[in-house]
């Protein structure tokens, strides 16, 4: 099938267009110089047109997710979709269901979506939810910041080894990229600790956040994977974080990006930053860093951040990060699960209501929103709302809104939000905006561009996917700044959207529910005889430690529906 | 008080909800009208006469409106869902859910109820004349904000967990109850004519439990403040000596009190 989209007002940052009324031609699922005559016409006349969503941060599928649906049963009580035709039901406000999940980013235009946190023994789990995940594409990431195996080949320096096995781990769980959640804090829990800042060693393993952090970066580079390394700093959540966070910035500032695939040029990846920026040193004298870091990132070149955006709402968290989920339980006294995963990591989950009324809560949601307005290249700060843990993914309309009006901000500050917002931040000062050109940077081209997709997502060049959404907002008869409410309603349900040059969504509804993504990993092989010695190893620790086979490791072809691997030679 | 009056037909093996039939949503509509109005036959949806007989008179009042189910609805759920005002009478049994969500207006049932009677109640009345089953006046599961006002009275016997999570209102239970009644409470009065098995006021925060007869086993993470006569709750006294109790303590910040009756319980008196 051939489309051509006529008369759109087109955002597409990585081509530099700016709000233009380009045609996109669509054939056989890409976008193309020009189409047949018989192609189908799409009137876009009045409206946005911008690539489709890229989320480079947000948890989907796997152990935790499952686990937050298990712990909490009331999270589907007033929030559910009944089937219709082929659209399958589901629930879930915070922790929708993987049907509900593709359908519900399809509405927003967002057609790519990166689960960031795989644990490698669950990977399985991982992909079998992605199993049951129409529409979007889809990729996960290894968790492997507290990975025994990784710990001591960096502690006894053999950065050789550890690539191999980095690489061979990657490949065997069909993973994307190196998370790393609280490096050297989640094992430390497994000893009922923490470990305080990037220097304070891991117990037994004697090893810091620092080395690790660092170790990781460098094997990234090594293998040369697409993405960066995607950071989830130590001390989330705690005053007087900020300066961690700083540190482990500055970790990997001489380290060159080193992508065999993609245009990356930075070697690390920092998520959810707003939990990070935090100054005080407990939450009576807690108050925004946001500047400071906003001005680390504006100052180099090394880092891409996204924020982790709080929408004040009543959400789910959950983590790697077991030791702050044991601390968020005892601080609210709500709920709590938490789940040991034997070599590889842990974690926990526990109900969080993020109040306008409350005065932490209204600042997170500040320093959410100055990181995004002081930081001056938007190709650097990428739209999260580490969904769910800042809040549902679904509300990233409402996030879009705040950025382009300065008096949506204000009338939130004035008359919805605690006091502290004004006091202890500086964004009621700020009034800064975005253009919708930035916003298409935010949301598609910057996170596009770090993971390493950018040939093929984020963009609507010739030989790009045609992943495409269609908003109903005039951009030159109105002005988001002032009809914010009309851009919220516009990017919450697209006019159209389209996925491999299908249509999928029309007028805000699912149209064809039963397509399914590609599903991205990273086919590497560091060394083979070097990953022949390390697989060994491997092979002694699981029969001694896992609670699984060897064998059983594997996540085999049976586990993808759309098979997308990206060879790195 | 305007009657309409619904005689079940025969009680179908998949169960029916009554979700919406209760005196707002049937206000200024005809008997006609509310013949049509669709209930939830398991995932179908059925006009509400292919399972009653609908007769009387509807008011454009709802508070002038008695809804009367004539008879043993024992497979019908969500007997008057988040109803506020007028009553609801059913002349026999009802399934799960009577009353849940109800925030005005009165229930009486006739014969026994299934679980969750009451459930997440925020004001009104529930009557319930047989035996209710658990989770009367409970929250929703997994929530941690339960009933928050209104009055339950079952005169018969209730199950497991009754009252969890409540946070106010009262409920009074004339037989006896199961394990963990006022599980989790967190405010309101909870009342046990006769007995309560084991594990009363597990995790409660606050509130206050009364039981009347005996209390078998009780837990040990409650404080035992001496005896205290003629306990005045809601500004009704009750004229018996009771043991009285602090707890739960296996949760920080509890201040929960729970009374058992004295001439029954002297063997959890420390």
């Amino acid at each position: 099938m051939e489309y051509i989209i006529k008369n759109g007002n087109v955002f597409d940052p990585a081509n530099n267009i700016n709000g233009e009324k380009i045609d996109i031609c669509i054939s056989n699922g890409k976008i193309v110089e020009a189409v047949k005559d018989s192609a189908k016409v799409i009137d876009a006349s009045n409206k946005i047109v911008m690539p489709g969503g890229v989320d480079l941060h947000t948890h989907i599928a796997g152990g935790k997710v499952n686990l937050g649906r298990l712990l909490r049963p009331e999270d589907s009580k007033d929030f559910y979709e009944s089937k219709v035709g082929n659209k399958r039901s589901g629930s879930g406000f915070s922790v929708p269901s993987t049907f509900m999940t593709g359908y519900q980013y399809a509405r927003m235009g967002y057609t790519t979506a990166m689960e960031a946190a795989m644990p490698p023994i669950m990977a399985k789990h991982t992909h079998e939810e992605f199993l049951d995940t129409p529409l979007l594409d889809k990729g996960a990431y290894d968790l492997l910041g507290n990975n025994w195996f990784v710990m001591e080949y960096l502690k006894e320096g053999n950065l050789d080894e550890c690539a191999a096995f980095v690489a061979w781990l990657i490949r065997v769980t069909k993973g994307y990229a190196i998370k790393i959640v609280n490096p050297g804090g989640t094992e430390a829990w497994g000893w009922g600790g923490n470990v305080q800042g990037i220097n304070d060693p891991v117990p037994y393993f004697d090893i810091t956040g620092a080395e690790i952090i660092k170790g990781l970066g460098k094997v990234n580079e090594m293998i040369g994977l697409p993405h960066s390394i995607h950071l989830h700093c130590n001390d989330l959540g705690q005053p007087g974080n900020y300066e961690t966070t700083l540190k482990s910035f500055d970790l990997l500032k001489n380290i060159e990006a080193n992508p065999k695939y993609g245009e990356r040029d930075t070697s690390l990846h920092a998520t959810h930053v707003q939990f990070h920026s935090y100054g005080g040193t407990s939450w009576r004298d807690f108050e925004s860093e946001a500047p400071a870091i906003a001005d680390y990132v504006n100052k180099n070149d090394h880092i891409v951040i996204d924020v982790g955006q709080v929408t004040l709402d009543e959400t789910t968290t959950m983590t790697a990060d077991g030791p702050m989920e044991y601390d968020l339980h005892k601080l609210t006294g709500f709920k709590w699960a938490n789940v040991d995963i034997e070599l590889e990591t842990g974690s926990g989950v526990v109900p969080f209501i993020y109040s306008p009324k409350s005065p932490v809560s209204g600042v997170q949601w500040a320093i959410g929103m100055e990181l995004f307005l002081l930081t001056n290249d938007v190709n650097k700060v990428v739209l999260t709302t580490d969904h769910p843990n800042a809040g549902p993914f679904i509300r990233y309309p409402t996030v879009i809104a705040w950025l382009l009006s300065n008096k949506y901000r204000t009338d939130l500050i004035e008359n919805s939000l605690h006091p502290w917002v004004q006091k202890k931040t500086s964004v009621a000062t700020i009034d800064r905006e975005y253009s919708l050109y930035e916003i298409a940077q935010t949301t598609r081209s910057a996170a596009a561009k770090v993971l390493g997709l950018s040939e093929t997502k984020g963009h609507l060049g010739v030989g790009a996917d045609a992943d495409i959404a269609i908003y109903s907002f005039d951009p030159e008869t109105q002005d988001p700044s002032t009809e914010y409410h009309a851009i919220e309603e516009a990017f919450a349900r697209a006019k159209y959207v389209f996925k491999d040059g299908e249509i999928i969504v029309k007028d805000g509804e699912v149209v064809k529910p039963e397509g399914y993504g590609r599903t991205f990993w990273i086919d590497s092989q560091y060394d083979s005889e070097l990953e022949n010695k390390v697989v060994e190893d491997v092979k002694i620790k699981f029969k001694k430690y896992y609670s699984i086979n060897f064998d059983s490791y594997r996540v085999h072809d049976e586990y993808i529906r759309k098979s997308s691997p990206i060879k790195l030679s | 008080m305007n009657e309409i009056i619904l005689t079940p037909k025969e009680q179908p093996s998949v169960p029916l909800e009554l979700l919406n039939v209760n005196p707002d949503t049937v206000a200024g509509k005809s008997i006609d009208e509310i013949r049509q109005i669709k209930i939830a036959h398991g995932n179908t949806e059925v006009e509400l006469s292919e399972f009653f007989n609908v007769k009387g008179e509807s008011s454009e009042n709802p508070s002038e409106i008695r809804i009367v189910i004539d008879g043993d609805v024992y497979n019908t759920k969500r007997i008057g869902y988040g109803m506020q005002s007028g009553e609801i009478l059913v002349k026999g049994n009802a399934s799960m859910y009577v009353g849940t969500e109800m925030k005005g207006g009165k229930i009486v049932v006739e014969g026994n109820v299934g679980s969750w009677a009451g459930r997440d109640m925020e004001g009104g009345e529930l009557i319930i004349m047989g035996n209710a089953g658990d989770y009367v006046g409970s929250a929703y599961r997994g929530d941690w904000r339960g009933m928050s006002g209104g009055k339950i009275t079952v005169h018969g016997n209730a199950g497991n967990e009754i009252g969890e999570y409540m946070l106010g209102g009262k409920i009074e239970v004339k037989g006896n109850a199961t394990t963990l009644a006022g599980i989790h409470m967190n405010g309101g009065v909870l009342v046990i004519h006769g007995d309560a098995t084991t594990r009363v006021g597990g995790e409660m925060m606050n509130g206050t439990i009364i039981v009347k007869g005996r209390i078998d086993e009780f837990l040990p993470g409650f404080k035992y403040h001496g005896i205290e006569k003629n306990i005045e709750i809601d500004g009704e006294v009750i004229d018996s000596s009771f043991y009285k109790f602090e707890g739960d303590f296996a949760v920080k910040g509890c201040g929960g009190i729970v009374y058992a009756n004295a001439s029954k319980n002297g063997h959890i008196v420390p």
